[in-house]
């Protein structure tokens, strides 16, 4: 009664779309990753210099607008906001720190294992440890308040930033950075990218995928729809990549991920609890934002201001592990999610 | 009949405020009131995992939902 085919064919296709980018360029287990490839974005409009990771990720374009457009077509495209807008992104902000501690966000997290990186578990861990604490709040009656309609331009917005953003990356203007070595300098052909990116999106709108509420929903009210979406992902992307031969099984030399367990639990513990707060994971909230939705907008962009924050202060891990200052920032930052968590109970 | 608006609230709120309701009642009717289709979708899943009836009206850009319960 909870399986639905749609969101069994969006984990399905992003695990076998994600096996394929890494096949055709992208970093590995990267496939697709909402923080690496928001944080190379950062890296490519210059607001950090982490030269290693500078890139306009058409993958994130194709995802927005092909929420938008599918949201469009079912008429569901419609703008809203005005719910704790700051605090979503003063949140996303938190989000990102802690996926870049960990070194991907929850769908990179799905991926890693797909691709046998069995650090990993401990991000699985976290994540769902995370969530766990949220949905507590949750319960004591947690929101982020109402949110109403908006006008109509400011769902345009961001749809409008990211054709801009593709214009960017064919153009290839000098004041935008490309990496020349390390993840940012490896990348699928941009079209593919950018065609598997509209298919995830428009898929996702269609059927709400969502890492965080396949978890949340487990566990708050015993309902799975969404958790097998989180099942298929896995399960596709394993196999696409025992396939491809890309199915690599250990702790040690995996791409782009560090063995320090503790960070990788914590790191995506604070994801995992950012994510119950704001209403999904950071690829719905791309989703939530090409459909018009200003409050997710904004979230999206404090993940952009999170993550070259995050590089700039040296917070974010490199696969020789976490830094002191991203340790330090992880512990700080849960303590300040669990505080919101507490506090806010708008009717 | 309880009313339970949730209009402008997110994800996952409209089915916990619903689910609390169904707790609380042994048979009776709610109307959960929400804004966008994906709420809709939830309640709907919620009821029918409740094995209750449910009828759904539009009403401009939001959706009035009726959950029957009946005593089993």
């Amino acid at each position: 009664m909870w399986l639905s085919g749609t969101v069994l064919l969006t984990g399905a296709s992003l695990g076998v779309l994600a096996a394929f980018l890494v096949r055709w360029g992208n970093p590995g287990n990267m496939g697709i990753c909402v923080a690496c490839f928001l944080r190379d974005i950062a890296g490519g409009l210059g607001f950090h210099r982490a030269a290693g990771v500078q890139y306009i990720r058409p993958e994130i374009m194709g995802i927005i607008l092909g929420a938008f457009v599918a949201a469009f077509l079912a008429k569901e495209f419609r703008p809203t906001g005005g719910s704790s807008t700051l605090l979503r992104f003063i949140l996303g902000m938190f989000s990102m720190t802690g996926a870049l501690v960990f070194l991907g966000c929850p769908v990179r997290m799905a991926l890693r294992l797909s691709g046998g990186d069995l650090n990993a578990i401990l991000g699985v861990g976290g994540f769902a440890s995370g969530i766990y604490l949220g949905v507590i709040f949750l319960r004591r009656g947690f929101t982020l308040g109402r949110s109403g309609s908006a006008g109509k331009s400011n769902g345009i917005i961001l749809p409008t930033i990211m054709l801009g953003l593709f214009l960017l990356l064919i153009a290839r203007p000098a004041f935008i950075f490309f990496s020349e070595k390390g993840p940012g300098s490896q990348y699928a052909p941009v079209l593919l990218s950018f065609i598997a990116g509209l298919l995830i999106g428009g898929l996702a709108q269609r059927s709400r995928f969502c890492l965080v509420g396949g978890i949340r929903d487990f566990i708050l009210i015993g309902n799975p729809y969404l958790f097998f979406g989180l099942m298929a992902l896995i399960a596709s992307g394993t196999l696409t990549n025992l396939f491809l031969g890309q199915f690599h099984l250990g702790f040690s030399d995996q791409p782009v991920a560090h063995q320090a367990h503790l960070w990788n639990f914590l790191g995506m513990m604070l994801v995992g609890v950012c994510g119950v707060l704001l209403g999904g994971c950071p690829l719905r909230q791309l989703i939530l934002a090409g459909e018009g939705n200003v409050d997710s907008t904004f979230v999206v962009l404090g993940m952009l201001a999170g993550a070259a924050l995050a590089h700039n202060f040296d917070l974010a891990s490199s696969p020789r592990g976490p830094t002191t200052y991203g340790q330090i920032a992880v512990i700080a930052l849960l303590l300040f999610a669990l505080l919101i968590g507490i506090k806010e109970k708008v009717a | 009949m309880i009313e339970i608006d949730v209009r402008g609230l997110a994800c996952p709120i409209p089915v916990i405020r619903t689910k609390k309701a169904l707790d609380e009642m042994q048979e009776g009717e709610i109307l959960t009131i929400v804004d966008n289709p994906a709420s809709k979708e939830n309640v709907m899943r919620l009821a029918r995992a409740y094995g209750c009836q449910i009828k759904v009206e539009p009403a401009g850009e939001d959706f009035r939902l009726t959950i029957t319960r009946r005593r089993t």
